[in-house]
């Protein structure tokens, strides 16, 4: 498998950042085998193309509007995921909706794509994420790194401490509380 | 009767532009621009070291990232009057030019072909007489039959599954649209085809920048890549042959596809070389330079007033005070606090959010003047500029555009076409021929300069006690960018961006004159103000992009297309 974990969003507008704070920390956190990648696709569109070629899934991780409280972290996988960006729940409806629109016409699109979305408290202008999003940090890379096992590609943690297992079944999954919900 | 018509947002990507006209008789007679997002990066940098501010910048915008890094690194190079390695001038240059290409195509493929190219008349196109016509015009290899009855497959696949995507905005059936539909089909191949070849752009920055969308080898200094012609994890000769490859590949698709295609449009559509003019005021910084303090420049930079040959003005190098001392920015018509005019390196950032007021504030944009005046910027001005300077290729592809269009229509077509519309995208196509032949030069000159033993790419910056200003340009694919700094103690003690889309999508200024976006719409004929088309394509032909002029204060922002008589 080749994955490629793309963090979105606009790092100078506090919690639009977060999909590329995620990365960071999921970065901070676990040794990141060779078959995933993980890049901070800031605020860019079809730039990424090149990005998504020769990829088995794409992870792609955002602030979503989803009409939840602050902090919410919502989960969406294959059809639904093009849908949220063109329904503009994400601030980057545009850029991204055209990149995956785009990848599926180049028949570039990864078979497997899954979206984390995380509800904004603040989109004001800082480098600081709020503190119910910053809260959720862990859970995102958490979420993240499961997903990543599921496709069979184990993250290791760099220090043993108070960090999880993760099996390519999610057994011995870490007991983080799962506020993701599919959408009905 | 007057009706008033608004469209927000104009731009398919990223920003948030209002564009509000007033139509009589079936022309616009009043035009204003608005953008709807706010700005605050000055705010972010304030006490940062200057040595790291590029990192937060080419995050304004997330199309432009590498050029707001570049002028970013370049205005700390000015403040402390270094000179940098020759071999970080030649990959930074490759890199610009590189991520030029791309945006020039991405932008004329994908961003604004649709306002001329109907879609659905490509799907009625007979494939053999299409590939008749493309083999007749252009060598080209992707042109044969099965190359356009595939395209068009693909076409009716996408379209059936109901989600057209990135085709949404386009005005089917509009009666200003008026290509056949082998043309059609034509330039919907090419939509397609142009997808993998920007790639080849993207790869070249991300194999000299270590990555994209955000490049990381940038240093004020120079560059963090290593040269080692031996060592595999460095710029290595192996990875420079691969980029000479790339490059060759973008020059074919650039001289025998994309220039091709403008010029068709552009005769197709001769009639818009008398629409959309505007602000004929046209400034250019030069860009590309070939030593190491910016002196000697690749593409020549200038000032040209009334689009006047005669009034030409160059600037010079990259410490031109010609420059410096030209540009101010008025906040009269501008969501900020106050009505003045300054020098941006004695500019605030306060805003003040007032309703759309048609004769007050209306734009989170400010309004720059070059030495009092409105002035358009981007490929166009660029193009005009060289051309005025005497520069060679520019001259060369110029003439090629203007007589290719010229031979189709029967007639001779002077410079003064390039005042339009189309124009804009004819000095596009132009310039991104230019570039290509300055990616093969910079390419060679890299090569050449390790070949002498050179493998410098950075020497450290040194900040001096106290206070001390500098000013980073670069013309990059939207028009000029400056970034303004005032270093104290070595921390960042004011910071302002002059970005291109600020220049051409500025409200009134100071002096109540409009800016370019407004001045273009003036006179332009509108079929049906319900499907303001040919706003669209005039707007569009500037290449808007608002993410770095402004900034999001709305994650629910609408979009619409309001119609009012008033």
């Amino acid at each position: 498998m080749n994955i490629l974990v793309l963090g979105v969003g606009n790092l100078l507008m506090q919690d639009e950042g977060v999909g590329v704070r995620a990365l960071e920390a999921l970065e901070a956190r676990f040794l990141i085998p060779p078959a995933v990648e993980l890049l901070d696709g800031g605020t860019a569109g079809l730039e990424l193309l090149n990005q998504l070629a020769c990829r088995d899934a794409l992870i792609i991780v955002d602030a979503v509007n989803s009409g939840r409280p602050p902090g919410t972290v919502v989960r969406f996988e294959g059809e639904q995921v093009p849908a949220v960006f063109r329904k503009k729940i994400s601030p980057h409806q545009l850029g991204i909706s055209d990149l995956l629109a785009v990848a599926r016409l180049t028949d570039l699109l990864p078979q497997h794509v899954v979206l984390f979305g995380v509800q904004p408290a603040q989109l004001g202008t800082g480098l600081e994420l709020s503190p119910q999003v910053a809260g959720v940090l862990e859970e995102v890379t958490l979420l993240i790194a499961l997903e990543l096992a599921s496709f069979g590609a184990d993250l290791v943690p760099k220090s043993a401490a108070p960090a999880p297992v993760l099996t390519p079944s999610g057994k011995g999954a870490p007991p983080v509380r799962l506020s993701c919900r599919l959408p009905a | 009767m007057t009706t008033r018509i608004t469209i927000d947002p104009v731009t398919r990507i990223e920003g948030h532009l209002r564009i509000d006209c007033e139509i009589n008789g079936g022309k616009v007679s009043k035009a204003w621009s608005s953008g709807q997002m706010w700005r605050g990066i000055e705010s972010i940098v304030q006490g940062k070291d200057p040595r790291e501010v590029w990192l937060y910048t080419q995050r304004i915008c997330g199309v432009c990232t590498t050029v707001h890094a570049i002028a970013s690194v370049r205005s700390v190079e000015n403040a402390l009057g270094m000179e940098i390695p020759l071999n970080a001038q030649y990959i930074r240059n490759l890199m610009v030019a590189a991520h030029a290409i791309q945006d020039h195509l991405v932008h004329f493929y994908h961003l604004s072909a649709l306002d001329w190219v109907d879609v659905t008349s490509a799907l009625k196109a007979d494939p053999k007489k299409t590939a008749a016509l493309a083999q007749n015009s252009s060598s080209w290899p992707l042109h044969s039959t099965q190359v356009f009855s595939d395209a068009q497959q693909r076409l009716k696949a996408f379209a059936d599954t109901g989600q057209m995507g990135i085709f949404t905005n386009g005005y089917w059936g509009h009666p200003a649209m008026r290509l056949s539909p082998e043309v059609n089909l034509l330039a919907t191949t090419h939509y397609l085809q142009a997808l993998e070849v920007q790639r080849k752009a993207n790869m070249i920055v991300s194999i000299l920048g270590g990555k994209t969308p955000h490049i990381q080898n940038l240093a004020v200094g120079g560059v963090a890549n290593a040269i080692n012609t031996d060592s595999p994890a460095t710029l290595t000769m192996e990875r420079l042959y691969y980029v000479k490859t790339l490059i060759d590949d973008l020059g074919k698709f650039i001289n025998e596809v994309y220039f091709k295609d403008v010029c068709a449009i552009g005769a197709a559509y001769a009639d818009w070389t008398a629409i959309g003019a505007g602000v004929k005021n046209y400034l250019a910084v030069p860009d590309l330079p070939i030593d190491g303090k910016g002196i000697a420049c690749l593409l020549p930079g200038g000032y040209l007033p009334g689009g006047d040959f005669a009034k030409f003005h160059p600037i010079r190098s990259l410490q031109d005070e010609y420059f410096q001392k030209g540009v101010h920015e008025s906040v009269k018509h501008s969501w900020y606090q106050g009505e003045w005019t300054r020098h941006p390196w004695e500019e605030e950032t306060k805003p003040e959010y007032t309703d759309f007021q048609d004769n007050g504030k209306y734009s989170w944009v400010k309004a720059p003047t070059f030495y009092g005046q409105p002035a358009q910027v981007g490929p166009l001005a660029n193009v005009l500029v060289m051309y005025a300077a005497g520069h060679e290729p520019t001259r060369k592809y110029t003439e090629l555009a203007l007589n290719t269009v010229g031979s189709q229509l029967g007639q001779k077509l002077s410079v003064d076409a390039l005042h339009s519309t189309i124009g804009r995208h004819a000095a596009r196509a132009v310039r991104a021929a230019v570039l290509y032949e300055a990616l093969q030069s910079q390419w060679h000159n890299l090569i050449e300069n390790i070949g002498t033993g050179d493998a410098k790419t950075f020497v450290r910056p040194e900040f001096p006690k106290g206070e001390v200003k500098g000013v980073g340009y670069h013309e990059a694919p939207r028009g000029v960018l400056s970034h303004w700094v005032v270093i104290k103690d070595a921390k960042v003690k004011n910071y302002q961006a002059v970005v291109p889309s600020t220049w051409n999508s500025g409200p009134r200024n100071g002096q109540d004159v409009p800016g370019p976006y407004e001045a273009s719409l003036i006179g332009t004929p509108i079929a049906d103000p319900q499907r303001p088309l040919e706003v669209l394509r005039t707007v569009h032909s500037f290449d808007p992009c608002l993410a770095c002029a402004i900034h999001l204060t709305d994650t629910e922002h609408q979009e619409i297309v309001e119609v009012r008589a008033a």
